[in-house]
């Protein structure tokens, strides 16, 4: 039976890019449809009635939403290139870092993207206290998985994507080498994978848009 | 062989601690519970939970777990019998799905029904809402899980005892049987399946420790 994978995602979401990533380490050959946010497709509000978000992975017709429950679904059907370590508590630990980027790191991150002046200066201490914590994980590890990228790293990975786009855009550095030399050179290596960098977005259409949101927010504020 | 050795540091009041004894009790698993004093975190606390220093932590041979999910599905992976998660990938993705909506998206309306000075209706509304939108996830099954318990109704279940609680001391509705009757009828079954009650604190103990939270919520001036 011919195997039918479809992605509804964007080009520039980082969560669908996670879920591009996966497939594209197992070598799962898929259909991505390019969804308009602003006016979302029927195909798209039927597949996930509930947040009505992107990704939404359709496996044989089947959808599934929120890009972590994809990737643990993409990991338990095709085998090859596994994500997740096999022994329990190491898959649970690589839960714990993929949960700690959607909580913590990725809103502090926002903090410090759209704030300014005194409460930026509080954004930036929340992103220092969440990089050390990804700074001490990284001791002894060329990758959060190990000496191959896994789970955690496709989750974390947006930091290496997409914190230079935010740099160029607020002209501050965020992750200094100095301060955190493990998690820059993870940052550099992770980006060098194959599959990663060919799966990039294209850098200046990815700063005007994302230039062009933080103008709107703040304009809105 | 060395003895297993298994601890959860919890708190009686907290519904993620509750969680994870539920998993724990399932699995038959023996382990010692060590009470938190939640104002006054111990070091081992600290130590095993640097990120978030919360509870519950789950201590298995030494190694520190945490966040209530994760320790159930860990709990799943480490010990094979009565599985909590299904096999099959989609149903798991299910089940994973909705307990993350339940978390992100039930929980903090719930609270914020419990913590609002004024704003109690809507955000209990809302909160029903989100909650009605569970019962997809039953689909005419006597539990989440099927017909025994499993992960989602374990993630869910304590809505049943603190939704109640929320319900009395904000003045709100919550758990509507009338219009949630699949979720009813489910907490109502779930709640008294008996090595779940047997994990359940006293409910005057845990509606007085509640109303003084309350209080401090919504400022002790009227």
């Amino acid at each position: 039976m011919a195997e039918e994978v479809k992605l509804l995602m964007t080009w520039s979401s980082p969560f669908a890019l996670r879920v591009v990533w996966a497939l594209k380490l197992k070598g799962v050959q898929f259909d991505s449809i390019e969804e308009d946010l602003s006016n979302k497709s029927p195909l798209l509000l039927q597949y996930n009635p509930v947040h009505k978000k992107i990704p939404v992975l359709v496996h044989n017709g089947k959808p599934i939403s929120e890009s972590l429950v994809i990737l643990e679904y993409v990991d338990e059907t095709w085998r090859q290139y596994p994500l997740l370590p096999d022994g329990p508590y190491d898959r649970a630990r690589a839960r714990f870092w993929a949960k700690f980027s959607d909580d913590k790191v990725s809103p502090s991150m926002w903090g410090v993207f759209i704030k300014q002046g005194k409460e930026r200066e509080e954004a930036f201490d929340q992103v220092f206290e969440n990089l050390k914590f990804l700074e001490e994980e990284l001791k002894g590890k060329k990758f959060f998985g190990g000496e191959k990228i896994g789970f955690a790293d496709l989750a974390l990975g947006w930091i290496a994507e997409r914190v230079c786009v935010l740099e160029e855009i607020i002209g501050v550095k965020i992750v200094e080498e100095e301060k955190f030399p493990l998690v820059s050179a993870w940052m550099q290596e992770f980006v060098k994978v194959p599959i990663i960098k060919e799966s990039l977005p294209p850098h200046e259409k990815l700063v005007t848009k994302i230039r062009g949101i933080r103008e709107k927010f703040i304009g809105a504020a | 062989m060395a003895e297993e050795s298994v601890k959860l540091l919890g708190y009686w009041a907290s519904p993620f601690a509750l969680r994870v004894k539920w998993a724990l009790k399932l699995k038959g698993v023996h382990y010692e519970y060590v009470e938190e004093n939640l104002p006054n975190k111990s070091p081992l606390l600290l130590r095993y939970n640097p990120v978030y220093k919360k509870i519950p932590v789950l201590v298995h041979n030494g190694k520190p777990l945490a966040e209530s999910l994760l320790i159930i599905e860990y709990i799943d992976e480490a010990w094979k019998q009565n599985p909590l998660l299904p096999d099959d990938p989609y149903e798991r993705a299910n089940a994973r799905f909705w307990a993350k909506f339940f978390d992100e998206k039930c929980v903090p309306e719930v609270m914020g029904a419990f913590a609002s000075k004024g704003e109690e209706q809507e955000k209990a509304a809302k909160a029903r809402e989100n909650l009605k939108m569970l019962e997809r996830a039953l689909e005419g099954k006597p539990f989440f899980g099927g017909d025994k318990i499993g992960f989602l109704d374990i993630a869910v279940g304590w809505i049943g005892i603190w939704g109640r609680i929320v319900e009395e001391i904000a003045g709100v509705s919550l758990i509507d049987a009338e219009t949630m009757p699949l979720l009813t009828a489910w907490l109502n079954n779930f709640l008294e399946v008996p090595v779940i009650k047997a994990c359940i604190p006293s409910w005057h103990e845990l509606l007085e420790h509640n109303k003084g939270f309350h209080k401090i919520l919504t400022g002790s001036s009227t």
